[in-house]
Parts: C-alpha cells; sequence; structure tokens
C-alpha cells in the first residue's frame, strides 16, 4: 500500500452536482412555492400570461425536484460515498474521470434545456414523464454513463465487500433506467398520423387502461427508486459516519434491501383503486403496499437504533438532528402511504389533497432533509473548510420542521375534509355540496400550505447561503475529520 | 380461462415462490453467521473506516489487484 500514500480522494464530480443539487432545490422549490399560492390565490395565474399559469408551471415543479434536485443530490453523494466505501479514488482512473465530467456536463445543459421545454409548453403531458423524446434520449445517454462510471469504479474496488449503500444505489440505477425505458415508449405524432402532426410532439404507444397501469407503474416505482432507494442509501453511509457508530443491524439493511426490492414492484397499482384495472390488480396492490411497512420500517428502525447509546448527539449535533428527523419522517410516510392504499381509505382519499400531503411529508421531511445533511457533512471534507454556521443550521432546522408539519397537517384536514363533502348526500340520495362549495371551506387551507412553502423555501436558501460560506470563508481545516462534522 | 385469469395465478404463484425465496435468504444469513462461516455485522465498518489507505474489510484477491496496479 506504500504506492498509496499520497493518494486522496477526488471530490471534483461531488462537488460539480452538489452545486446543482442545490441550484436546482432552489429552482423548484421557489416554482412549488408560487403554484402552492396559486392554489389559494388564483390570480396569481396571471402574473406572465400563459408561461406562469398553474398548469404550465406544476411539470417544472415536479420535474425540477425530481430531476434536477434530487437525482443531483443522488450523483454528488454517489461520487463521495461510492468511492469511500469502495476504497478506491476516482483519480485513479483517467477512463473513469472522463465519463464522469461527461455526464455532469450532458446533465446540466439536458436539464436546464428541459426545464426551459417546459416552460415553452413542449410537453408529453404525461404526468412525471412530460419531457418530450429528445430530452428522454439525453436522459437514457446520462443514466448509461452514470452505470459505466458506477460499474468502473466497482471494477477497481480495493474493498471486496459491496457496503449496503452500493447496494441501493445499484438499484436506483437498475431501477429507473428500466421504468424510465418503459414508460417512456412513444411515438412522435408526424408518424402516427401519416405526416400531419409533429415530429417533437409524441404520444405514449400504450393506450387506455394499460397506459394508466404503466404510467402508474412508473410513477409510484419513481417514488421508490429516486425517492427511497437511494436516499436510504445517505442514510446508511452518512448515519454511522456522522454519528461514529456502525449500523445497528447489517444483517437487516440486507433483509431490508430486498424486501423492499421484491415488495415495491408491485404496490403501483393502489394508484388505480375503484379504477378501471382487474379487481385482482387492485387488491395485490392494496395488499403488497401493506406489506410495504415491513422492509420500510426495517430500514427506518435500524437507523434510529444506529443512535442507541448515542442519543445525546442530537441535542448537540445539528446534522444527527437533521439525519434522525429524516427517517422519522420515512417511518412517519411509509405508514401513511399503506393507510391511503387501503380501498376504503382510498375511497375518501383518492383525488384529494391528503395525496399531496403524504407526498410532501416523505419530500419535504425525508428526502430534502436527507440530502442536505448530506452536504452538510460532505461540505467541509471537499472544501476542507468548517460549516460556516452551527447556529444557522439550528435556525434552518425549526423553521423547515415547522413548515413541513404545517404543509402536512393542513393537506391531511384539506383531503378528508374534501372526501367527505364529494360524498356527502343527503336523505334523497342526492350529492350534498357541488364542488366549488368545497373550493371556499379549503381556502385556509390552502393558504397555510402556500406560507408553509414560503418558510420552507428560506430555510433551503439558508442552508445554501451556509454552504457559500463555508466554500468562501470557513475556518481552513488542517486534516479532514474522521466523525463528527466541524462547524462554527 | 382467459388471459386476465392466467396474469392472477400467475402473480399468486410468483409471490409464494418469492416469498418462500425471501424467508430462505433470512434463514441462509442466520444460519451461517450462527455457524461461523461468516459475519455479516464486520460489513458496517466499511462505512466508519473509510479513508483511502485503510485496510479493507476484506481484500479483493490480489490478481485482480495486480490489474489495478498495473494500470495506474
Amino acid at each position: 500500500m506504500q504506492s498509496n500514500a499520497a493518494l486522496e480522494y477526488d471530490y471534483s464530480l461531488a462537488k460539480k452536482f452538489t452545486f446543482l443539487t442545490i441550484l436546482f432545490g432552489i429552482l423548484g422549490m421557489l416554482v412549488g412555492t408560487l403554484i402552492a399560492a396559486q392554489m389559494a390565490f388564483p390570480e396569481l395565474n396571471y402574473l406572465l400570461g400563459e408561461y406562469g399559469t398553474f398548469s404550465r408551471l406544476r411539470p417544472i415543479h415536479t420535474n425540477t425536484v425530481v430531476f434536477g434536485f434530487t437525482v443531483s443530490g443522488v450523483f454528488a453523494t454517489w461520487f463521495y460515498v461510492g468511492q469511500r466505501v469502495l476504497k478506491v479514488s476516482m483519480a485513479e482512473s483517467k477512463f473513469l474521470m472522463f465519463i464522469g465530467n461527461l455526464q455532469f456536463w450532458l446533465y446540466f445543459v439536458g436539464a436546464l434545456l428541459a426545464t426551459i421545454s417546459l416552460f415553452f409548453g413542449f410537453s408529453t403531458a404525461k404526468e412525471y414523464a412530460e419531457y418530450e423524446w429528445p430530452f428522454d434520449v439525453v436522459v437514457v445517454l446520462v443514466w448509461v454513463l452514470w452505470g459505466v462510471s458506477m460499474m468502473g469504479l466497482i471494477g477497481i474496488r480495493r474493498e471486496k465487500a459491496l457496503y449496503i449503500s452500493v447496494w441501493y444505489y445499484l438499484a436506483c440505477f437498475l431501477g429507473i433506467a428500466m421504468l424510465y425505458l418503459f414508460n417512456n415508449m412513444s411515438i412522435p405524432t408526424y408518424f402516427a398520423t401519416e405526416g400531419l402532426g409533429s415530429v417533437w410532439h409524441s404520444v405514449s404507444m400504450y393506450s387506455g387502461t394499460n397506459d394508466a397501469l404503466v404510467q402508474w407503474w412508473y410513477g409510484h416505482n419513481a417514488v421508490a427508486f429516486a425517492f427511497t432507494v437511494p436516499i436510504i442509501a445517505m442514510s446508511y453511509y452518512f448515519l454511522p459516519k456522522e454519528s461514529g457508530q456502525a449500523i445497528y443491524s447489517y444483517k437487516l439493511s440486507l433483509l431490508s434491501f430486498w424486501g423492499l426490492m421484491f415488495v415495491y414492484l408491485w404496490a403501483g397499482s393502489h394508484h388505480l383503486l375503484w379504477s378501471t384495472v382487474p379487481d385482482w390488480m387492485q387488491t395485490m396492490g392494496s395488499a403488497f403496499s401493506i406489506v410495504l411497512i415491513l422492509p420500510s420500517w426495517g430500514s427506518a428502525i435500524n437507523m434510529l437504533l444506529t443512535m442507541k447509546g448515542e442519543w445525546n448527539q442530537l441535542t448537540d449535533n445539528p446534522l444527527i438532528k437533521f439525519m434522525v428527523l429524516a427517517s422519522t419522517f420515512y417511518m412517519l410516510s411509509t405508514i401513511e402511504g399503506p393507510i391511503q392504499a387501503i380501498k376504503s381509505v382510498n375511497a375518501i382519499a383518492h383525488f384529494t389533497d391528503w395525496i399531496p400531503g403524504h407526498v410532501h411529508d416523505g419530500v419535504l421531511g425525508w428526502v430534502v432533509f436527507m440530502i442536505m445533511a448530506a452536504i452538510f457533512h460532505m461540505a467541509p471534507r471537499m472544501f476542507k473548510r468548517e460549516l460556516y454556521s452551527k447556529k444557522m443550521m439550528e435556525q434552518q432546522f425549526w423553521l423547515q420542521t415547522t413548515a413541513v408539519v404545517l404543509y402536512f397537517t393542513s393537506m391531511w384536514i384539506a383531503g378528508i375534509t374534501q372526501g367527505m363533502m364529494w360524498r356527502a348526500v343527503d336523505e334523497y340520495g342526492n350529492l350534498m355540496f357541488s364542488f366549488i362549495d368545497t373550493v371556499t371551506v379549503l381556502h385556509p387551507y390552502y393558504t397555510i400550505r402556500a406560507v408553509a412553502g414560503v418558510l420552507y423555501v428560506t430555510g433551503f436558501v439558508m442552508f445554501a447561503y451556509n454552504i457559500y460560506k463555508t466554500m468562501t470563508v470557513g475556518k481552513v481545516l488542517s486534516q479532514e475529520p474522521q466523525f463528527r462534522t466541524p462547524m462554527a | 380461462m382467459d388471459i386476465r385469469e392466467l396474469q392472477g395465478y400467475a402473480s399468486f404463484f410468483m409471490t409464494i415462490f418469492l416469498v418462500i425465496m425471501l424467508y430462505g435468504y433470512i434463514i441462509h444469513l442466520y444460519r451461517s453467521e450462527k455457524k461461523g462461516e461468516r459475519d455479516y455485522e464486520k460489513y458496517g465498518n466499511i462505512a466508519l473506516d473509510d479513508e483511502v489507505t485503510s485496510t479493507p474489510v476484506e481484500d479483493k484477491p490480489a490478481s485482480q489487484r495486480d490489474y489495478k496496479e498495473e494500470n495506474k
């Protein structure tokens, strides 16, 4: 090992993707807050003509937070965690560095152009899969490049055993590859209409119920393989590393991994309960959603038990606070989802605001908190500087926690109220309320949600500022910290 | 029996098969640890001791590393 004496991990790619995570995070959350405000105050729809309407902006919000913010966070942490747990530096292979940089630039330019294209209404109008086919091709290329650099790094590793996080990153890679390809199978309308349509605008190759089934197999598993699997990969690395405690049970992490892989893929049809898909398939979606509690809680409990005997760290290390809260929200979200997938509950919950409430306690509480914690942990190692302000981290934590609680509680109340009002009938069986009655009742909750958005995005800007100041004026570190992240 | 019914049965039996596989895996993990063939918990240290110069928890066979050292 003498030849490795001067060898260091190369964080250049992790840094670049960290910048993108912050950039897309601010963009996606700002647009999200604006459209939340539009729901409460509809006149905000007319600020920018056709470009500022809810329908034009909503795909920008969803695609930017999924494919911009979260995926950048996944790449940033992979290029950090991957090297460390495989005990090999990216700098050891010029080829892998070239592929990684190519991936970064293709992704950056592709994601920016894709976002602009949605702004101009260039869309397939398929939820969460709005990018037109030229962008789908770019996404596939980026993904293949990530696969090459990931497999390449695994190929030249020193550590024979693949740490559990690597398994999760691999599952993210394979899962998204499969889902994205099959759901985005489409044909340009030009070819479908013998020259009448457009070469650039495409329609799905599936139709009717089949299209809905493929769409929700994709939609639900995008939650699985973009919002769950790589975030678990992060928590299995960053929580033990920050706390100095090994995972509570490695065997449980393996069991939860295979349990999650086995169950998640079958649960998508719970999005189509009470619809035209075969009844057995709806029941299967419900049943698998309930079973999904086991592997999800297996991971979450494993993370919390990792802190066993070390709970004092929760009080004096805000980074641990972020990660423990993320795990807790993961537990909340993965019990709430299965409850919504029970057919009788779904009869009330379907199409109501309880659904975005569920999505956001998962994404704001679990995904964003974990990604921010990961960046807080990586920053002093990447920039060789102490974190700029512990106090600001604490303030940000409480501001954003309040925001998440306001968001999901208002949407729970709004959703259940909405569901009950839609179903209410008088003694003759006539509907008691018209749609506008529900809108009037829900207005205060939509306002609370918009306020929650403002608080959350303010917290995210504080996070971005803290990282910026860390990079520029943080106290220089003489050596890399082993466990606990140093902060001023 | 039409195609939908067939799909239903196929899904049911595949689920049973996968459940058996998953439980088999659990038994395999605990049994191999009990017999002393493998210590799974040691892999938790990969995250803690993760310097590029750290000794791997499980080293790659020499033949594979030689290839890497030559190509550095």
